[in-house]
């Protein structure tokens, strides 16, 4: 048990080392003038050049990645360049481990970048995944145990309809016609449990999480409803029936807990990718979190957030796999992890 | 015949004497045991005659346009009020624009539509056909080689799930545009737009097609007609993709079926992104964004491609459904 769980670390951190030079090597390798792109339009030659020493872009590319990870592992100054650093020392920034790099578009580092992005995120998707979830689960149940009827079809069929359409043409509707036309919900905006309250903080996630959660939700009441169905073909719920246990208490007790199982790691395994940011959602509804720091990174040519947020969303989907696997084995016992 | 399967049934009931009814039932291969399979069910036969219908619409659209009977680009601001709105009801909908002229420019917005599918749909075809090359070819070297080939291209596939994949197509657009003019010399705009498109929908998703593949060819490589053709000695290669390929066409054809739809949201998404092909060349993807300007001003015009994005959607979800229903009997999901 320990012995698998070390090995999925190592195996993990191994991974996390190849995902951030791969992302390193995609992004140097093209024919584009990084340095150009990261001081923008109006640069000359030597700010381009100074620009260039600041982000350590002069050096190949294995050597900035080593400086990344070194930034990860003990912290690093900002500028890269020693020489920049010794000739005005009151602009150093210093960014302790683990630093994910320095924006020179936001003046800033990227962990405060992150810092300031990540509680949305985390919020969007906390209120997403309790909306898929509890819809996901208690349509599918009853899906499967009207299985064949007029009302199972016109389930599995309603959401797949609403995951067919695109989400931004979702939330974009959601937007001029619910909330500005007919005026059913305010206009919603991010706003912290600290400044608002939870309640306020709770209604303004209402139409983004359930913009987001029409995504998840067909598959997770498709998914529910065969667990559901295979489970309850197994010997043990003929066993259950036949000693006469109430039909509702062979579903719940029995059918059920076999069939949550794998629709816990699909869930983990989910979640942890919307806390690398919702970027469609949040762009419809001009939520500052990852994903819109990910699409206004991107815009702006701004390469170290960027690779620090792909770094990051890749270490919880990477952390969310070790999470659940081993959690399986705990869930279900008939999983003995080798 | 202890247990008549469903389909067998139906034979016994015709009462034609025991020997024809033997050769009968004998006679019948798996591929026609599916297709009748298949046919039983309406929902699939119906989501069958769309997937046709907007294949045939895709085609014909380049052939009306090149003769002049369809134009989606052409400008009509006689069509439109002083706000670049369509003048009369419904979008401008009449005889000449059944849907409707686009708003800002008084372009046919079926015309539009209809060439926008074919564009939507030749993308997500070309990304499919490179993501089902590449997760085939994986998936049976994985499979069959298994060892150290085996764990490696696991790896891989852990190594692409873990990157964020809308974050990655959106952030390596401008890397990845230069890449392909100036190193694979494709012309600067639209066509290296779409190439890109195709590129990294493709290599971003055939995971899921080498897992599919891998898990067959682990229980397809025991079998006596892969032992025999390695005990005459054929080559690897042999092996893989004459001997053991063919006996994949059903996973490949559901997983084919199931992606395209995938692909067609995600060319949507990434027009709404900013990445990929741009007017006047119209996608449903850029139309639709382009839409959103007028969400509350047009509201047709604004739901048509939508609507048009899931009736493809849902037609190919359930049509793979179907397929793969028919083809694997067993299967219970």
């Amino acid at each position: 048990m320990w012995a698998y769980a070390a090995r999925r670390v190592i195996i993990g951190l191994l991974l996390l080392l190849t995902l951030s030079f791969v992302t390193f090597v995609l992004f140097f390798a093209a024919p584009v003038d990084q340095a150009k792109y990261a001081c923008g339009k109006i640069c000359n030659e030597d700010q381009i050049a100074v620009t260039e020493k600041a982000l350590g872009y002069d050096k190949p590319v294995h050597e900035q990645w080593g400086g990344f990870i070194k930034g990860i592992a003990v912290g690093r100054d900002f500028p890269v360049d020693p020489e920049l650093r010794a000739a005005a020392p009151d602009i150093v920034t210093h960014c302790a481990a683990p630093c994910f790099g320095y924006s020179h578009n936001n003046a800033k580092t990227v962990n405060e970048l992150v810092a300031a992005a990540a509680p949305t995120s985390m919020s969007l998707a906390m209120v997403a995944v309790v909306m898929w979830l509890a819809g996901g689960v208690t349509l599918g149940i009853l899906a499967a145990v009207t299985k064949g009827t007029i009302l199972d079809r016109g389930i599995v069929g309603l959401t797949l309809i609403a995951y067919a359409f695109p989400t931004f043409f979702i939330g974009v509707f959601f937007l001029k016609y619910v909330v500005i036309k007919w005026e059913v919900l305010p206009y919603p905006k991010y706003v912290t449990i600290e400044d608002a309250g939870v309640m306020a903080w709770f209604t303004n996630l209402l139409l983004p999480g359930f913009t987001l959660a029409l995504v998840f939700l067909a598959s997770y009441v498709r998914m529910t409803r065969a667990f559901v169905l295979e489970s309850m073909g197994e010997d043990y719920i003929r066993t259950a029936t036949a000693k006469g246990l109430a039909a509702r208490k062979v579903l719940f007790k029995h059918g059920l807990r076999a069939a949550l199982t794998p629709l816990v790691t699909m869930t983990g395994l989910d979640f942890a990718t919307l806390l690398g940011g919702a970027i469609i959602t949040e762009s419809v509804f001009a939520y500052p979190g990852l994903g819109l720091l990910t699409v206004q990174s991107s815009n702006a040519w701004d390469l170290p957030t960027i690779i620090g947020v792909v770094v990051l969303a890749g270490g919880f989907v990477v952390v969310a796999n070790i999470v659940v696997d081993i959690a399986y084995a705990f869930i279900d016992p008939r999983v003995r992890l080798g | 015949m202890t247990a008549p399967s469903s389909e067998l049934d139906s034979h016994l009931a015709v009462d034609r004497g025991p020997d024809t009814l033997l050769t009968e039932v004998v006679s019948k291969s798996p591929m026609r045991l599916a297709v009748a399979r298949f046919r039983k069910d309406k929902l699939s036969m119906v989501s069958l005659v769309v997937v046709v219908l907007f294949f045939l619409l895709a085609i014909s659209a380049p052939i009306l346009v090149a003769a002049d009977l369809i134009d989606p680009l052409k400008n009509d601001t006689d069509l439109l009020d002083e706000y670049g709105l369509p003048l009369g009801s419904f979008g401008g909908i009449s005889g000449d624009h059944w849907l409707g002229v686009e708003p800002g420019g008084g372009r046919d917005a079926l015309a539009r539509l209809w060439y926008g599918t074919t564009f939507s749909l030749s993308i997500a075809i070309a990304a499919t056909i490179i993501a089902m090359f590449i997760g085939v070819v994986a998936g049976i070297v994985s499979g069959a080689a298994g060892g150290w080939v085996d764990a490696i291209i696991g790896r891989a596939i852990d190594l692409t799930l873990a990157f964020p994949q809308t974050l990655m197509l959106l952030a390596l657009s401008a890397v990845g545009l230069a890449f392909v003019e100036e190193i694979l010399g494709v012309p600067r705009g639209n066509p290296a737009a779409a190439v890109y498109v195709v590129g990294v929908l493709g290599l971003f998703g055939w995971t899921a097609v080498a897992r599919i593949v891998r898990g067959q060819v682990l229980s397809l490589r025991e079998r006596e007609f892969v032992q025999a053709s390695q005990m005459i000695g054929a080559s690897r290669f042999r092996i893989y993709f004459r001997e053991i390929l063919p006996n994949l066409w059903a996973p490949i054809l559901v997983t084919f079926t199931l992606m395209m739809p995938a692909f067609v949201s995600a060319e949507a998404a990434l027009s709404f992104l900013g990445v990929g092909i741009s007017a006047p060349t119209p996608t449903l993807g850029n139309i639709l964004t382009d839409a959103l300007r007028y969400a509350d001003s047009a509201f047709l015009y604004f739901f048509f491609p939508a609507l048009l994005i899931a009736i493809i959607v849902v037609s190919f979800n359930l049509l793979g459904d179907g397929l793969r229903d028919a083809l694997d009997p067993k299967g219970h999901r």
